[in-house]
């Protein structure tokens, strides 16, 4: 099934954080790489990003936290989509992910970790090439 | 591929199935096809609202505040926004869902963002199927929002039977509101962000409007030759405020009242009547449209013809008629 098939991506923030700037990029560049970008914007609890999850049906979820709170947040987020039964969206962290909070958040399924200064086709590519289905 | 599974559950008012059924319909119209053919017979209990209006003018807001009140009174609502595809890219970026953060967590609510994919009109391609589905879902109401409009943006009084249009105070004179295209569509004039100046001149814009030119207002005497009475309809005017919820008892009662005038009159079976023409119409042309691209880019006998033309001893026009006549539909 693939006529007409776009890419359909999830870019929002979790958590108190209301650095919104890089994830507002991310969702310009991934935009202009032809992708269908869903926008939710600051503040989403992790029910907020899985009800969104469910209801939109993307191919792509990407976390944008520099607020310091992924550990926390992360595996939450991950865990509910697990009771949901989702498995074949790709869920990527970016921000400010220090090098060894990286095993961790790998352990529960996360991805990416692009931090400050990434190209942004870079992270087209990253989107690209890691899609589950 | 079949898509029982998904139905079924579907049917049992499953919100993934639902979610990835209206992916599926988005990205393939044979598949769209399958689908639709399964759950059709199940579709009509949903009532089904447009909203339009230019982009800013509170279409998603509204929403948001509209889906709290029926949220109260215990209905399942089914939300569908429309946002642009980049002529240049084919991307798109999807922020109505933004202003509706309140209802992601809501339950009965579902909220489905979709790019137009380049289709004009002010919805996709897939709107049409989305409705259907979440009708199936088990919505007592589907709220669709089309992109945002400029004047001549019109699809959505196809599908819905109630058509809000949104204004803005300070945004058009009075003869933007006498011309042709959205206001002629309308069921109800929502003056919003009411507490700005120019608000009540607005509302007595539309009013003069709506006063010079009743004898056109939903004329469905075309439409349904068998109606010896035609019902028509007097576009309501309301001013509120969706950020706080001021007057939105009054654009409810109006609501209410277009429903019941629907049914009353009978003039809801009107409605289905044009909607199935129009939805056919809409198929039959996307689907000629691609056989004759198919046959364009393949058939030799065209490629004559367009030589023919090129010397002039043709005109298009008649290799119009011609192709037609190819494609044995004439």
């Amino acid at each position: 099934m693939s006529e007409n098939r776009r890419i359909k991506v999830l870019v929002c923030k979790p958590g108190l954080d209301g650095h919104d700037r890089g994830a507002k990029v991310i969702a310009r560049a991934l935009r202009d790489a032809g992708m269908e970008v869903i926008y939710t914007g600051i503040h989403q609890t992790p029910d907020d990003v899985v009800n969104t999850v469910i209801q939109e049906d993307p191919d792509a979820v990407i976390l944008s936290i520099l607020s310091g709170a992924h550990n926390a947040l992360c595996p939450m987020i991950m865990e509910k989509l697990k009771e949901k039964d989702i498995d074949d969206v790709l869920v990527a962290v970016g921000g400010i992910i220090p090098d060894e909070d990286k095993p961790f958040l790998e352990k529960h399924g996360l991805k990416g970790f692009q931090g400050p200064g990434t190209e942004l086709k870079e992270i087209v590519e990253f989107v690209k090439t890691n899609l589950k289905r | 591929m079949g898509f029982e599974a998904l139905i079924d559950r579907l049917l049992k008012g499953d919100t993934r199935a639902a979610a990835r059924l209206i992916t599926i319909a988005e990205n393939d119209i044979g598949a769209a096809e399958e689908i639709i053919n399964s759950i059709y017979k199940h579709t009509g209990k949903a009532y089904i609202l447009g909203i339009t209006g230019a982009p800013g003018s509170g279409k998603s807001t509204l929403i948001s505040t509209l889906t709290n009140i029926f949220v109260k009174e215990g209905k399942k609502v089914g939300i569908i926004c429309v946002d642009p595809t980049s002529p240049l890219t084919g991307g798109a970026l999807l922020g109505d869902r933004i202003r509706m953060k309140k209802h992601f967590t809501t339950d009965n609510v579902f909220i489905r963002s979709m790019a137009n994919r380049g289709q004009l009109g002010g919805l996709a391609r897939a709107t049409e199927d989305a409705i259907k589905i979440l009708d199936v879902y088990g919505c007592d109401i589907v709220i669709i929002e089309t992109v945002g409009v400029g004047q001549s943006e019109v699809d959505i009084f196809r599908p819905a039977q109630s058509v809000l249009v949104l204004l803005v105070p300070g945004m058009g004179d009075d003869i933007q509101a006498i011309k042709a295209g959205i206001m002629e569509i309308t069921d109800i004039f929502v003056v919003n962000k009411m507490d700005l100046p120019g608000a009540d001149r607005k509302v007595s814009d539309i009013t003069q409007m709506l006063e010079l030119s009743m004898s056109f207002k939903y004329d469905y005497e075309n439409l349904n030759q068998d109606h010896a009475i035609v019902h028509k309809w007097t576009p309501k005017i309301v001013k509120l405020n969706s950020k706080t919820g001021e007057n939105f008892d009054n654009l409810l009662e109006i609501i209410n009242e277009h429903k019941a005038f629907l049914k009353e009159t009978g003039v809801i079976e009107n409605y289905r009547l044009n909607r199935i023409k129009n939805e056919t119409l809409q198929i039959l042309k996307h689907k000629l449209t691609r056989k004759v691209e198919g046959l364009i880019h393949s058939n030799p006998q065209i490629d004559e013809y367009i030589r023919l033309v090129m010397d002039k001893s043709m005109d298009p026009y008649s290799m119009a008629n011609l192709i037609i006549k190819l494609l044995g539909i004439e």
